[in-house]
């Protein structure tokens, strides 16, 4: 069985999640966070997921619905909702809380095994390949990795392994530098493995599954880490949103996450194909059903149902579902959330290295 | 305006409750479509891909699904197979539903034998008993063959306020075009006079639309009598509706004025897919409140990578785009190579397009690998069809193919 965290931080990326988990937010012109983690789940053959919810949850709840867009709406398993746990007395916070409240769910289910993932990375894995090793190897523990190509100024679990995957070390840093292998949030253990680690760690007062649970297991349990070679990408900061966004147009990357036998999948809206107009002109960029181009798109990309009027230029900006770029309007390195209207003629730019975020809904 | 008003509960055999219907639609979706050639050697015509992400059948199905009928009953007949697959639980049409939805009818065997659906006519008459149990006041008879959106409760609404025993839906066609179709001469009030098929001389230029609101009860009587006639055609267009004129029963016209085009042959259908490429197509396929709903294939948005140029096109999900397109029709899935130019044309699912390759005026079916450099165009103008899963190279091109 799966479960997803969504009790994740969202304080870096502050404008998107103001009104949902980060787990809602959109991205690569069609998708959700949660849907890379939740249809690999899927298309590793599992049919039980829990979903731990955040407190923003209603974006989330209308996402999923049933679970059916993702093959999950079972008679027998399927999707199910863990709603977070209220704080007794106020005094802790953190998903041991949750996940501790929630145990019966996982006691009663008839998996072996639990997949712990949050939501915050983009990738497309299959994890029968992460079960072949954790069986292999012994492990009680397997927890999943990448190794970092370049320097990365939000942070990252970083670990030390023995040759053979034995993980030696684990930390939390602020800085991941380059050839770091870096956590990807991803566990897998035997569900009573689990069961014994949350129940240890809330009971000692833990609040954190990773800090207080697995950094703290007794010597008895053995963590193994498992190197995802795939290509991955931690959201966790406007900063790190902007650049998977720009790195999702390269067209290997694309490929590899998309067009790979494994699908990923989210919830259906039925919009006609793109529609490109006499003096349309798109390059290099994504563009989602339901859009109408008239004017000019470069290096962007447009979720679905999104309108660009004549004139209309578009330059290395996101624009998420219904925006509506009147005609002569242009915008350079800004990011647009749902439902934003800029009318006739408006010039909106941002700088490369700090894209400018206009808020859901705003008619500027 | 919601035409399925839930009456009174019935129980059919098997112990499944199921309700009195106002309105039961068939779809009829068996036919051949041999005037479409190739494109249907091995699929059925309402399962032809046709703008950019459908299937002909998606749009009778979203019609019914957006004018609140649950109870749609597809009649197939002809190479089944992927339709009934692409049909499944009719889900994506959102007719799932329980003691409703989507019901696949295909021919079957009784005691005395196994009958093929002989006709229109005959092929509703076969399926007697699955509309009794269903039990409805009015049956709306549709084909799969057409594309275009339209709210059927009005017209039930309009057959209910004529108290008609019959109403058929007309569209206005050109005058010169009107000896190809079924044309209607109707009085003031809409009442059909007379009905002549493809007339030399039209009186009218009221085309038959193939779509019809029968009284259920008063329909049964008509084809218990067309079955037992061994020299009728077993066609609605031929046979029932004439015997309902000379009987003077009540048949009402209802006039619909929007865009609908009747997509049985290769040349119609290129012409309907050209349609929406208009500026202002007259068929709006981005309606929020009437969407035509099709099974989602879960893939990404479209790239257009830097060295594509793409105009007066659409473009559907999951493709990729580095050559030329220029007013074409491009489906889900297909791939377009460096310096490929696309001119006036439909390429379909799955489909990939090799570098430089020059395709004009052509309708490339889904599954077709077409090699770098090939030119693919007609001598004569004519539209030119590459059939499914083919694969054309350079060599071996510029035939006529299909």
């Amino acid at each position: 069985m799966g479960i997803i965290d969504l009790q994740e931080n969202d304080k870096l990326i502050k404008e998107m999640t103001a009104k949902r988990p980060l787990a809602a937010v959109p991205f690569a012109g069609r998708y959700r966070l949660i849907d890379f983690s939740l249809s690999s789940m899927v298309n590793s053959g599992m049919d039980t997921v829990g979903i731990l919810l955040p407190t923003k949850s209603r974006s989330i709840l209308d996402h999923l619905r049933s679970g059916k867009d993702w093959d999950l709406a079972r008679k027998h398993d399927g999707l199910f909702y863990l709603p977070p746990a209220e704080a007794e007395n106020g005094l802790r916070n953190g998903d041991i809380q949750s996940f501790y409240r929630h145990l019966d769910f996982i006691e009663n289910s008839s998996q072996k095994y639990v997949l712990i993932s949050g939501s915050r990375i983009v990738y497309n894995m299959n994890f029968e390949n992460v079960l072949r090793f954790h069986q292999n190897t012994g492990a009680d523990i397997t927890m999943v990795y990448n190794m970092e190509s370049t320097e990365n100024t939000s942070g990252g679990t970083v670990i030390k392994t023995a040759e053979n995957g034995l993980v030696q070390d684990i930390a939390v840093q602020a800085v991941t530098y380059e050839d770091a292998k870096v956590a990807m949030g991803i566990y897998l253990m035997d569900k009573n493995v689990f069961t014994h680690i949350v129940e240890s760690c809330f009971s000692h007062g833990g609040t954190n599954f990773l800090i207080d649970g697995l950094m703290h297991v007794d010597d008895s349990y053995s963590i193994y880490g498992f190197k995802h070679d795939g290509y991955v990408a931690r959201i966790n900061s406007t900063a790190s949103y902007y650049k998977a966004s720009m790195e999702i147009l390269n067209p290997e990357i694309w490929q590899e996450i998309f067009m790979n036998v494994d699908r990923v999948y989210t919830k259906v809206k039925d919009e006609a194909p793109a529609q490109y107009k006499k003096n349309a002109k798109a390059t290099n960029s994504l563009i989602a059903n339901g859009c109408v181009v008239e004017g000019t798109v470069e290096n962007s990309i447009l979720f679905r149902g999104v309108k660009v009027g004549k004139g209309v230029h578009v330059k290395n900006s996101i624009v998420m579902q219904k925006c509506d770029l009147q005609e002569d309007a242009l915008i350079e390195n800004v990011i647009c959330d749902k439902n934003v209207v800029i009318t006739h003629g408006k010039w909106l730019k941002g700088a490369s290295n700090y894209p400018l975020i206009v808020e859901k809904g705003i008619v500027i | 305006m919601w035409c399925c008003k839930q009456k009174s509960m019935k129980t059919i055999p098997g112990g499944v409750f199921m309700r009195k219907t106002e309105c039961l639609a068939m779809i009829l979706a068996g036919g051949q479509g041999s005037r479409l050639g190739a494109l249907t050697k091995k699929i059925a015509k309402p399962a032809v891909p046709f703008g950019g992400k459908y299937r002909i059948i998606d749009f009778p199905l979203s019609n019914c699904s957006n004018s609140g009928i649950d109870k749609v009953g597809v009649l197939t007949q002809y190479r089944p197979l992927e339709l009934h697959s692409y049909l499944g639980t009719g889900g994506a049409w959102d007719l799932d539903r329980n003691g409703g939805g989507v019901f696949i009818l295909p021919p079957y065997a009784q005691e005395k034998g196994a009958d093929w659906y002989k006709g229109t006519a005959d092929a509703i008459y076969q399926n007697i008993n699955f509309i009794e149990i269903t039990n409805p006041e009015y049956v709306l008879i549709l084909s799969g063959d057409h594309i275009y959106t339209m709210d059927y409760s009005w017209m039930i609404e309009s057959h209910k306020m004529n108290k008609g025993e019959a109403t058929i839906g007309v569209i206005e066609v050109p005058w010169e075009e009107a000896p190809r179709f079924g044309i209607m001469s109707t009085d003031k009030k809409g009442r059909i006079t007379e009905f002549a098929e493809k007339p030399s001389k039209p009186k009218s230029n009221l085309a038959s639309m193939g779509i019809y609101v029968f009284n259920w009860k008063f329909l049964k009587r008509y084809l218990e009598e067309d079955a037992k006639d061994s020299v009728s055609n077993h066609d609605f267009g031929k046979n029932i509706i004439p015997k309902m004129l000379a009987a003077d029963a009540k048949l009402f016209s209802y006039a619909f004025d929007g865009y609908w085009k009747d997509v049985g042959t290769i040349d119609s259908l290129w012409e309907a897919n050209m349609d929406l490429l208009k500026e202002n197509p007259s068929l709006n396929l981005h309606d929020p409140l009437w969407k035509v709903y099709s099974v989602n294939p879960s893939l990404p948005p479209h790239y257009v990578a830097s060295t594509a140029k793409v105009t007066s096109s659409i473009i559907s999900e999951g493709a990729m785009i580095c050559g030329e397109v220029e007013n074409s029709v491009i489906f889900h899935g297909v791939k377009i190579g460096k310096g490929a130019k696309i001119i006036n044309s439909v390429i379909m699912p799955f489909t990939n397009i090799g570098e430089n390759a020059y395709i004009e005026k052509a309708v490339v079916a889904q599954n077709c690998e077409i090699g770098s450099g090939t030119k693919i165009m007609s001598e004569d103008n004519s539209v030119i069809v590459v059939p499914e899963g083919e694969i054309v190279l350079a060599e071996n091109s510029n035939k006529q193919v299909g």
